[in-house]
């Protein structure tokens, strides 16, 4: 039976198919709707499933999960690995002992994403952990159950690589059978297995590398070539990417060998050379930087010195891939004219996002206009809240990653003395507010921070968190007041208001801007959409 | 019908854009075809720009319609059809709901239309919230309407049919009805769509 299936859809059903135990997650875009549909059908299929506090405690969660023989699934986006990264490599080095996929999405173009355009393909360098990259939906289940395949054989975690593209695809996809999960494993003991410490940690890493190769092995099985070996060109590639080939060739009528991996790493060197061996010219199509293409130039000089690459002279390294740009590269592989189909833009102005009419927001930006003075630097972080950095509010002088902006506070605060206040939502406090808070009062700084409480982590699609009193299966849970956490970290100068008090917060902002050590507004008011919505289910 | 058929629906968010695809992915499903979408999620904001594209056909790869390769053109929101221009070529078909969410510093209403049958030859415009609000009571279901008289005017080659299993399918109970009615508003055969 077929069934059209959102991408991550696909990935869960993927999951499912493989029985898994255990699954954690910290939501964002393009990797979110995996948490909340966990969220809904974890009871009704025995599995265990939380929101994790942040993407390094979730993967932690999964790493003791698997420790205890559990089949486990992490969800995160790109930035979220960066967070999970210090438990990834410790990680990979003692190996699981229930099988581990990590869901990692990647989002080029940036549609979802400030901060960077990253490539989270590099860590499988860094950490020496399996990547699988899938084209589509149906593949992306299909490689969520490779990768707990590979993981269970090599007892190694395993990452499954999507793209926007992917997440946010849908297709048919042929539904399997769903395997019973269990919710309890064991812990047995084995100090030899699960600590990492030197020496150990050294004869760890030589295990791992000598893993990869028997890996290589498994994945020379894996990937298919496509088309005949009719003339000396070739196509190499992976991921989406290999869908705009495929519709390229399909719109030129060529039909030249392509090979699809399905490995970022480790790469089946044997079948890559075995591929270039004959040929004169291979174009690698991958998005952003050329991981694939330095690989396989460095293949190319052992097996066939003479072979001409093309890749990033002939494809933009930043940026999504599509097939227009494609088929410019195919173009010049083959020598064939091609022209993107003519098509113009008009001058259309841009329409900024906006808070919804009614959210809470709105009132905290306006006393914030009312009661700062002149010259007071604002900070922006990750949320709903980003909108303060648009018209017509433009209060946003700074922005990087999740909790930074109190860091960056603190930094700011030391080096310049100036005026500033920084917003913060309540997801992103917990996230990685809490050490960088802690900080300021330890190293004695007086930034004014705002944490924009709306009882939930709206931008996502609207997950619990560790303030909202609801676990990620719906279950009740202690509410852990952003207040509360404030006076323990020793903030002297703490208040809670309900925004919709205008006069009452600008007069606190006021109050506050001109204290000596750091303080803390909670503005606290539920999300407006998230409080229909919930109205709207009862 | 071509090889493949390429629809871009363009809207803001909160207009029932990605349930809009899902029907039609569905429908196109009930009908053996290959099918592809691409739709970006995750702006909990309203009024934002949203775009969504599906194909459908033998043998579909890649799930975005390329430049200049939409057959149709699917606009909830005038402003949002004019950006989605991108997407078409001379014989790409408009079909525009008369409705638009202006904003500071965007153009006129009637100037975006004027525009839009400048620069195409077959903008069809349906004052689809308003014939909705006018005889539901509700606005919101001016895709559903806008997709029925697409499907009843052969404008997409799927079977009017094939399209109400869908809905049926994917709409929630509650909303079932009034979704129905919209269908069904569209399909009436003399009804005047403004
Ligand atoms: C490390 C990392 N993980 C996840 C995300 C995705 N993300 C973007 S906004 C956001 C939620 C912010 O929630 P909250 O702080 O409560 O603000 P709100 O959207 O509710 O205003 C998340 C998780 C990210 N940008 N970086
Ligand atoms: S989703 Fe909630 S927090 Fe975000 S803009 Fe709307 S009301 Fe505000």
């Amino acid at each position: 039976m077929k069934k059209i299936l959102l991408g991550n859809e696909a990935i869960v059903q993927g999951a499912l198919e493989a029985g898994v135990d255990f699954v954690s997650a910290y939501p964002g875009t393009p990797s979110s709707e995996i948490g909340i549909i966990f969220g809904k059908i974890a009871k009704k299929h025995g599995i265990y499933f939380e929101f994790s506090t942040n993407e390094k405690v979730a993967l932690e969660a999964a790493v003791g999960a698997s420790f205890s023989g559990l089949k486990c699934l992490v969800a995160m986006k790109n930035f979220g690995l960066n967070v999970a990264s210090d438990a990834l490599l410790p990680f990979v080095y003692t190996g699981t002992k229930g099988p581990t996929v990590i869901i990692v999405a990647d989002d080029p173009s940036c549609w979802s994403s400030g901060q960077s355009e990253e490539n989270s393909r590099a860590f499988a360098y860094l950490a020496h952990i399996p990547i699988l990259e899938p084209s589509d939906a149906q593949e992306a289940k299909e490689f969520v159950k490779l990768g707990f395949k590979v993981s269970e054989k090599f007892n190694i975690p395993v990452i499954v690589r999507t793209t926007t593209r992917i997440a946010h695809q849908k297709m048919p996809v042929e539904i399997g059978k769903i395997k019973r999960s269990k919710t309890t494993g064991r812990f047995v003991k084995d100090v030899n297995r699960f600590v990492t410490m030197p020496p150990r940690v050294l004869e760890m890493k030589e295990e791992l590398l000598d893993k990869i190769e028997r890996i290589r092995e498994f994945a020379e099985k894996t990937g298919i070539i496509q088309g005949r070996a009719s003339d000396k060109l070739g196509i190499i590639t992976s991921g989406i990417s290999y869908l705009y080939v495929m519709e390229v060739l399909k719109e030129f009528k060529m039909n030249i060998p392509v090979l699809k991996l399905a490995f970022f790493y480790p790469l089946p060197e044997k079948k890559i050379k075995n591929f270039i061996k004959g040929l004169k010219k291979v174009l690698i199509v991958e998005e952003l930087e050329p991981f694939l293409e330095k690989e396989i130039k460095a293949l190319a000089k052992e097996n066939n010195p003479k072979l001409q690459i093309l890749g990033k002279d002939v494809l933009p390294e930043v940026r999504e891939l599509n097939t227009e740009k494609v088929g410019l590269a195919v173009a010049k592989l083959s020598g064939k004219q091609y022209r993107i189909p003519k098509s113009s833009s008009l001058n259309v102005p841009k329409r900024f996002p906006r808070l919804c009419p009614n959210c809470s927001y709105w009132f905290v930006f306006s006393a914030i206009k009312k009661a700062a003075p002149k010259g007071t630097i604002f900070g922006g972080d990750i949320g709903c809240y980003m909108l303060a950095g648009f018209p017509p509010h433009n209060l946003q002088d700074y922005l990087s990653c999740m909790g930074s902006s109190i860091g960056i506070a603190h930094g700011i605060k030391k080096g310049s003395g100036q005026k500033l206040i920084t917003l913060i939502g309540d997801s992103t406090f917990f996230h990685a507010g809490i050490p960088a808070l802690i900080n300021t009062v330890f190293n004695k700084s007086n930034p004014l921070i705002i944490v924009m409480d709306n009882r939930i982590t709206a931008m996502t699609g609207h997950q619990t968190h560790p303030g909202v009193g609801q676990t990620g299966m719906g279950e009740p849970t202690e509410e852990i007041k952003i207040d509360e956490v404030a006076k323990a970290c020793g903030v002297k100068n703490i208040k809670v208001i309900d925004p919709i008090n205008i006069k009452e917060l600008q007069n606190t902002i006021k109050e506050f801007l001109n204290k000596k050590e750091v303080s803390v507004i909670v503005a606290r008011r539920m999300c407006a959409y998230w409080a229909k919505r919930l109205k709207r289910k009862k | 019908m071509p090889e493949t058929f390429n629809i871009i629906i363009s809207g803001t968010g909160g207009q029932g854009l990605i349930t809009l695809t899902q029907i039609i992915a569905e429908a196109a499903l009930i009908e053996v075809y290959d099918i592809k979408t691409s739709e970006l999620h995750g702006l909990s904001q309203r009024g934002g720009e949203v775009e969504t594209h599906i194909r459908f056909g033998e043998k579909v790869y890649s799930p975005l319609v390329a430049l200049g390769s939409a057959d149709l053109i699917l606009g909830l929101e005038t402003l949002e059809s004019l950006r989605a221009f991108f997407y078409a070529n001379s014989k790409t078909i408009f079909l525009v709901n008369k409705f638009t969410l202006s904003f500071p510093g965007s153009p006129k209403e009637k100037e975006i239309l004027r525009k839009l049958k400048t620069i195409t030859k077959n903008p069809k415009i349906i004052p689809a919230s308003e014939i909705c609000q006018k005889e539901l009571g509700k606005e919101v279901v001016s895709g559903i309407y806008l997709l029925s008289y697409a499907v009843h005017k052969k404008l997409i080659p799927l079977k009017p049919n094939s399209i109400l299993k869908a809905i049926t399918k994917i709409v929630p109970e509650k909303y079932l009805d009034l979704n129905k009615k919209a269908f069904e508003l569209a399909a009436k055969p003399g009804f005047k769509h403004g």
